[in-house]
């Protein structure tokens, strides 16, 4: 970080809100950092060093504002394929997440069993993306029953995009919250687009803030393009949280600057104009301009820690790439823990054995 | 020692001492307290262990399922009750998707330690959404492991073995057996998965099932033998481990076979179950192995058509008539 002291003339929004500035270097420095490890597994993809990349450019402000309250150490994450920013605040490194791109034996996530961009990371407290939209919210709402029922004072936060609220999960994790008051925060990152359907085609009266009233807590709106609004609404659900008070529902009002996946060209279905609308309020262009306006940033500044960063992305994918492929005679660990079938699955209570039934492995000589 | 149970109080006993030993233990499910259960399968559940630990849920089965998903993977031991097998068919997602799958995209370091129990199976005119029989659907999937008791003593021994797991167990009752009495082993005597029990030696063809099924078999064996013919009937316990070992051994001495399910033909257990005979006995057999199921139509609601669409004790004795070219 740069070790840069401003002078507090006049009161500004952060120090309003209680943050440092140091705070605000550092939540600039993971938006920063998401953006450049976010366009390196692009680049990495259409180099054919990985098969597909799903992430979220214009929507790490509101993941660094949202995640900036969180008692990191504590308190739960259960994210969704665009929370790179989130997970990297979170306490994973851009290597954990350039090892699940690769699939390589040592990804944090899954081992290289699950697809890059489904973040879950144990050790950091999060927990675990699958690929059916959704799916996470009622998991967020069982991790969150979990800690009341054993007072543990740990907070989950659960992200989605605005896609996912049709589905009954996001209905019924957000109704079972609301009777049992469960220390939970559901985000939601409204980017307009699900793939390519539009809010109106996705949100009847277009506002998923709203439906919380339904269920019988607050729904805030906040515009992801500031990130000290979505502190600040993050902080309030965080604190009604851990004063026993139940659930939030936040809706980050965001832009998709890239494409849905490296599988889809929004080109295709969003109009020109609205594409480059939406880089005006680009959260890395927009905090950058308020670090400016308090002088905590300039051109000599920014070129440094762009330096920097670059470094720790290139290092970071020339150590992902290093690491070995997961060992073929491992892949059958982890469907279960403990073995009650001999002749099917070496669980890992039982590991090695032979493979009777299904040879799809090759053995020692690499022939099937 | 042994005591007489119904399969309900096996089941209901078990999951009482359960939940005073390990704390971790929370029941969830539509109607499980204050109602008890609509099978009564949780009667004084509810005062007993408090709100907080056995959830009457709102009507949510995805959503319940979800989050006794959230709570396994937090290290809670939810026991999920579902009305019906039927209904766990809105909850698919995240028992075939997540449940199944989280272990092994989490590289290992996520358990779910879920047991997910209810009826299945056809009851008395309850029609094609309440009647269904699931377990290979449920089989299918590498994740889960899928028990199908046929007795209190089963109920109890493989129920243990679930609440100690680590993975996610689909735990499938039958109505029909819950009045159901029989001799259950007192003391902690976990049954584990995979183990057959051969509840009739014989040697003239081998029947094999599970659950309800098994109590079919049994009777058509009784009337086999009058007729002079032994059957060896084999009652499986679990559906996934499948227990290869004891049905190949038992067809390699009888040279005939006969799979009995409850469920619809096409693409059943018993058709893989026909598959690890022929794979592991083919030499030996003297007969093609026959299938009695279920008729392959959506269960009608008349108890005359119901009757028939329903595996029979007659149906098993001709089938292990035709094995032996009696018919």
């Amino acid at each position: 970080m740069a070790m840069h002291k401003t002078k507090a003339v006049t009161a500004t929004r952060h120090a309003a809100l209680g943050l440092s500035d140091q705070d605000l270097l550092d939540m600039y420095y993971y938006i920063a950092l998401a953006r450049t490890l976010d366009d390196r597994m692009w680049v990495l993809q259409r180099a054919g060093k990985a098969m597909f990349v799903i992430s979220g450019p214009g929507h790490e402000g509101c993941q660094v504002g949202a995640m900036w309250p969180m008692d990191k150490k504590n308190d739960w994450l259960v994210p969704f394929y665009r929370s790179v920013a989130a997970c990297l605040v979170k306490g994973m490194t851009p290597k954990d997440i350039l090892l699940g791109l690769f699939a390589r034996a040592v990804d944090p996530s899954s081992g290289g069993r699950q697809m890059p961009g489904h973040y879950g990371h144990p050790g950091v407290k999060i927990l675990s993306t699958s690929s059916p939209v959704g799916t996470q919210y009622p998991h967020a709402v069982g991790i969150a029953y979990a800690a009341k029922l054993r007072k543990t004072g740990e907070v989950t936060m659960v992200a989605i995009g605005e896609g996912g609220t049709s589905q009954g999960d996001w209905h019924e994790a957000l109704n079972w919250a609301g009777i049992y008051k469960l220390p939970v925060i559901f985000v939601v990152e409204n980017n307009f687009y699900a793939i390519s359907v539009p809010l109106h085609k996705q949100v009847a009266g277009e506002s998923v803030a709203a439906r919380a009233a339904g269920y019988g807590f607050p729904g805030v709106v906040a515009d992801g393009s500031d990130v000290l609004e979505c502190y600040r609404v993050a902080k309030e659900a965080y604190d009604r949280a851990r004063r026993g008070e139940g659930p939030t529902l936040i809706e980050y009002r965001v832009e998709r600057l890239g494409s849905h996946s490296s599988d889809d060209q929004q080109e295709r279905y969003r109009p020109k104009e609205e594409i480059e609308a939406a880089r005006r309020r680009d959260p890395l262009v927009t905090f950058r301009a308020y670090l400016e306006s308090v002088g905590l940033m300039d051109e000599p500044r920014g070129q440094a820690l762009t330096a920097r960063i670059k470094r720790e992305i290139d290092e970071a994918t020339d150590s992902a790439d290093a690491e070995p492929l997961p060992d073929p005679s491992t892949a059958e660990r982890h469907v279960y823990a403990t073995q009650h079938d001999p002749t099917y699955y070496r669980a890992d209570d039982q590991i090695p054995g032979p493979h009777p039934m299904h040879p799809w492995l090759p053995g020692p000589d690499g022939r099937r | 020692m042994a005591q007489v149970l119904t399969f309900r109080d096996a089941l209901r006993a078990t999951l009482m001492e359960e939940m005073d030993r390990n704390p971790a233990v929370v029941l969830l499910g539509e109607d499980i307290g204050v109602y008890q259960g609509t099978f009564r399968i949780t009667a004084d559940f509810l005062t007993r262990f408090g709100p907080k630990r056995v959830i009457d849920t709102p009507i949510s089965e995805l959503g319940f399922v979800g989050a006794a998903v959230g709570m396994a993977m937090l290290g809670l031991r939810p026991v999920v009750e579902v009305m019906t097998w039927n209904f766990s068919l809105l909850a698919a997602d995240q028992i075939l998707n997540n449940a199944a799958k989280l272990r092994y995209f989490s590289g290992g370091q996520v358990n779910v330690p879920l047991v997910i129990r209810g009826p299945n199976g056809a009851g008395v005119q309850l029609s094609a959404q309440h009647s269904q029989s699931l377990e290979a659907l449920y089989a299918h999937f590498p994740g889960l492991w899928v028990v199908a008791p046929a007795t209190p003593a089963d109920a109890r021994g493989l129920l243990l073995t679930a609440l100690r797991g680590k993975d996610p167990v689909v735990f499938l009752e039958n109505a029909a057996l819950y009045g159901a009495k029989g001799e259950v082993p007192d003391g902690d005597a976990p049954i584990p998965f995979g183990q057959a029990e051969i509840m009739r030696r014989g040697h003239d063809v081998t029947i094999i099932s599970y659950s309800r099924m098994v109590h079919l078999a049994l009777t058509a064996a009784e009337q086999l033998a009058q007729t002079g013919i032994e059957a060896e009937v084999i009652n499986l316990r679990t559906l996934r481990p499948l227990d290869r070992e004891t049905l190949i051994r038992s067809v390699r001495r009888t040279h005939r076979a006969v799979v009995v399910q409850e469920q619809w033909r096409p693409f059943g257990a018993a058709a893989e179950i026909a598959a690890v005979i022929y794979e592991g006995a083919f030499d030996l057999l003297d007969a093609p192995v026959e299938r009695v199921t279920g008729a392959d139509v959506p269960m009608p609601y008349a108890r005359n058509l119901e009757l028939l669409a329903l595996p029979h004790e007659r149906d098993i004795v001709a089938a292990v008539q035709r094995t032996l070219y009696r018919q």
